[in-house]
């Protein structure tokens, strides 16, 4: 390997190789501490509403580094309606997820509605939304904490003590079954897609790349999942809030890569005038960002209330502003246009471990948002800095 | 013999990978107006910029000698305060501050803390009398056109006391009688004993101004044309900058049958969309056949490109009326998607601001028109994506290492190659074609002309708008001139010459 392909190497990954230093970093802090499986358990199940509203966060980031300050307060309002429909009101745990996604998607719509086809500034329309929903969340639960007793719910949405998928396969002592089991059938599939996806290429005569390459790239990702899922079946399995984190995930990470609508959202933050003039509702656009923002914003919702077995008025602070931090380490651009969904989850990776890591450490609260504030910024300068010089 | 003001000796200058600029000499003369020329990325660009200290003392190898020292300029400043002004191609005015505010921007008058804005505006008038300027100084920016706009940025060069005045592409945004305004200008300024370099790709204006031509090529000089000595003649100063003769600059097409009618434009009435009483297309009326390239011709500002962006899904304009049929049939479209979809492509004259997505690759650009054409039920086929990229690459002969490659590193013929690309991909019967050869070389202009004969040959219809003269008459089967938002003439390729055309225009503005 040469100099040149070094830097293009460290270019690409920078981000994945500042996540394995920070990881070594906080091994050796914390004497190995943070490896431990009930530690990995819960950087997954703590961070869920980070990694869906970060998801959701980047697709209104691409149309043009446009943001959604609201997301905390939807996550809190919806939460909140939820618990009432729940406790209070006695509706069925199914519906009333339904309701809470519903509901969810309207307040995006709404703001949706406002941003793309009158065309107010994203940040006042959501500026608006963050104290329409904060004041509306105290008005719904009159000022108090709400309890959340459904069992059935807390355990769907990763809450409670026993939120992890059951081993159905029957373990008992030692590895959870379910999760080993879930970790090879994941790792295979990943093979299978990569190596058809080769054999496509090659049958259509298209150009493949460097098939090396692509093989350390698969054994790399394998050891990873394998990693982490022995960690995960060493605690207690598969956390409930990966299934969903896992959902979201897969889901974005197509649309955004693999279909047209995907491919709107880049072309709208690269030159939305050439993108209308190619014949694309860039309002539509806009309006399916946000929209969708609402509806992520519902699903964080269900997963903050079942974590915390409760609805509270102040819940879901600063979410927009973890999810906007690992948008923007991930390496999404603040002028849009760029940024990928596995990005975005380095992104909260690794605001996630430096978060956990000082927690175990003990390092001082303030001291932590300090670190994450530094963190943030040297992560976009290495990034602009890094491209500038490529270029 | 006058003296030599600056001369540049054996300036080389390497950029990773690439060397701009390999052992150029360049001597000017005082009271010369001197031009450079040469094709898109010869190094004219590089060799201002080293020049003006944009790229500092150190990161070149060679000498620049001016006024009989030999200089090493760290930063533009330093080459301003020994007079050395250089005016960017791209107006770096700001819309919303005043005339004076502009040209004082960064050189203000008074002290650090406190702007005496008394002189501000009243230096700034003494400077813009001189360039024949009339407006108060405290006009905003935006109020003004861009012919004026750039007199405004030669205004403010001679606020900093230019005795060597740089015009980097001085009138490629002007329209003829500005370009024709500002060239005089110089030559009343060399009268009084300014120096100028001129950069230029209009050729007929450089044998106009200048008294000395020199010629770049691949980052080399090549020769230096002296007025009276040598010959001065737009085929001989190609023939410098491309290294042979092109023997004729319009490929001939051969045996284009022009078939029916397959669109026709009725009455159409177009308002401008802020300003709404005002008309910017007025009660036009024109016809394409199949496998006709139709000209339209015009001064800046003639409605040309409004026409065509408000027949293209009403991409432009207010209070659009008139008919628009298409094979006969009357259609109404409502938006790009429609446009596309009844086969009309409109190739924007900003490539850069409507067209392309600087930030995205040649494959994400050529598709973005036709995704529908790469994928299946919404789910884009990357490979086939690839393919298709690869294979309009190949067509149109665009010069990039792979596809993949962004498209904002490309050079302003392979930007408008690519832009063609997406249009082509898009399968138009109509192309509507805005300043299609809008700052590209001579050799990358030939090349587009030949995709121009291609896709007429293919039974495709080609509207093409330009405000140069002789790519209209070398190019058109038949031409619209356009004047104020009317069809001012139509002239047939037999009938048409330069004069006509003009007068054609002249004759709508006296209102006859």
């Amino acid at each position: 390997m040469n100099s040149a392909k070094i830097r293009d190497f460290i270019t690409k990954y920078t981000m994945i190789i500042v996540l394995v230093l920070v990881t070594l970093f906080f091994t050796w802090g914390t004497q190995g501490k943070i490896l431990f499986p009930q530690n990995i358990t819960n950087l997954i199940s703590q961070n869920a509403y980070v990694f869906v509203l970060a998801t959701g966060m980047l697709l209104c980031i691409l149309t043009g580094g446009n943001i959604d300050l609201s997301v905390g307060s939807v996550v809190c309002f919806v939460g909140a309606v939820g618990g009432v429909l729940m406790e209070n009101m006695g509706v069925p745990v199914f519906f009333a997820v339904i309701l809470m996604l519903l509901l969810g998607a309207v307040i995006g719509a709404w703001q949706a509605f406002w941003i793309a086809f009158f065309r107010i500034p994203p940040f006042i329309t959501t500026l608006s939304g963050m104290l329409v929903f904060r004041g509306l969340s105290n008005v719904v639960l009159g000022g108090k904490t709400l309890p959340i007793k459904s069992e059935t719910f807390t355990v769907l949405f990763g809450g409670g003590a026993n939120c992890y998928v059951p081993d159905f396969l029957g373990g008992g002592e030692g590895l959870n079954r379910v999760a080993m089991a879930a970790g090879i059938i994941a790792c295979l599939i990943y093979i299978f897609v990569t190596v058809r996806g080769h054999m496509n290429r090659k049958k259509k005569g298209y150009e493949t790349g460097n098939v090396a390459a692509m093989y350390i790239k698969m054994i790399v990702i394998c050891a990873v999942i394998m990693f982490l899922t022995v960690k995960l079946a060493q605690h207690k399995g598969i956390p409930t809030s990966l299934v969903w984190v896992m959902i979201v995930v897969l889901i974005y990470g197509y649309i955004t890569s693999k279909t047209t609508i995907g491919r709107y959202f880049y072309a709208v933050g690269g030159n939305e005038k050439a993108t209308k003039l190619s014949g694309i509702n860039t309002d539509m656009v806009y309006f399916i960002a946000y929209t969708n923002m609402g509806l992520l914003s519902a699903l964080a919702g269900m997963l903050t209330i079942a974590r915390l077995t409760s609805a509270q008025p102040t819940y879901g602070q600063n979410y927009e502003m973890d999810a906007i931090g690992s948008c923007f380490i991930g390496g999404a651009s603040a002028y849009g246009g760029i940024g990928t969904v596995p990005g975005v989850i380095v992104g909260a990776l690794l605001m996630g471990i430096i978060n956990q890591g000082m927690s175990i450490m003990g390092t001082d609260q303030n001291m932590q948002k300090v670190v994450k504030g530094l963190v943030l910024l040297a992560a976009v300068i290495f990034d602009v800095v890094s491209k500038k010089k490529s270029s | 013999m006058a003296k030599i003001l600056l001369e540049m000796k054996n300036i080389t200058k390497t950029f990773p990978g690439v060397k701009a600029l390999d052992n150029v000499n360049l001597q000017v003369e005082e009271g010369e107006i001197h031009a450079l020329v040469g094709e898109n990325g010869a190094g004219k660009s590089t060799l201002m910029n080293v020049l003006s200290g944009v790229y500092p003392f150190g990161s070149y190898e060679g000498d620049i000698i001016y006024n009989g020292d030999i200089c090493k300029f760290h930063h533009i400043k330093e080459s301003e305060e020994k007079g050395i002004v250089i005016i960017h191609q791209e107006l770096a005015l700001i819309p919303y501050m005043s005339i004076g505010e502009n040209m004082f921007l960064g050189n203000e008058r008074g002290k650090k803390a406190s702007i005496n804005w008394d002189e501000t505006y009243g230096e700034a008038e003494k400077y813009m009398r001189q360039v024949g300027l009339t407006e108060s100084s405290r006009t905003l920016i935006k109020d003004i056109g861009v012919g004026k706009q750039q007199l405004v940025e030669i205004a403010k060069a001679l606020a900093k006391n230019a005795k060597l005045l740089i015009l980097d592409e001085p009138t490629s945004s002007l329209n003829e009688t500005d370009s024709k305004a500002l060239l005089d200008l110089l030559l009343k300024f060399k009268k009084e004993g300014m120096t100028c370099i001129i950069i230029s790709h209009k050729l007929n204006e450089v044998s106009y101004v200048a008294d000395k031509i020199t010629v770049i090529r691949d980052g080399s000089t090549i020769e230096t044309l002296v007025k009276g000595v040598d010959e001065f003649t737009e085929d001989r100063i190609i023939k410098g900058m491309v290294g042979r003769e092109i023997a004729d600059r319009f490929p001939k097409r051969h045996n284009v049958k022009i078939g029916d009618v397959n669109m026709e434009v009725k009455n159409w009435t177009v308002y401008h969309p802020v300003y709404s009483e005002r008309k910017v297309v007025d009660n036009v009326s024109i016809k394409v056949h199949k496998g006709e390239v139709v000209g339209i011709s015009g001064l800046m500002g003639a409605g040309r490109t409004e026409l065509a962006k408000s027949v293209f899904g009403k991409s432009f304009g207010s209070n659009i009326s008139g008919t628009l049929l298409l094979n006969g049939t009357e259609v109404h479209l409502k938006n790009a998607r429609d446009a596309i979809h009844h086969k009309l492509a409109y190739v924007t004259e900003d490539r850069k601001g409507d067209g392309l997505i600087l930030s995205n690759s040649i494959k994400t650009n050529t598709t973005l028109a036709n995704l529908d054409g790469v994928s299946d039920r919404m789910v884009i086929d990357k490979d086939k994506e690839y393919a298709v990229a690869v294979e309009y690459k190949e067509k149109l002969n665009t010069k990039c290492p792979t596809v993949e490659q962004n498209v904002g590193n490309l050079s302003g013929g392979n930007q408008q190659k690519v832009l063609l690309a997406k249009w082509m991909f898009a399968d138009p019967d109509i192309l509507i074609l805005d300043e299609p050869t809008r700052g590209i070389d001579v050799g990358a202009k030939y090349e587009i002309y030949c995709i121009i004969n291609d896709l007429v040959a293919a039974g495709k219809s080609v509207i093409m708008i330009s405000s140069e003269l002789p790519e209209v008459l070398g190019m058109s089967d038949r031409i619209y001139v356009m004047n104020e938002g009317r069809i001012a003439g139509e002239l047939t390729q037999a009938e048409a010459t330069q004069e006509k055309i003009m007068a054609c225009i002249l004759r709508s503005s006296k209102g006859e």
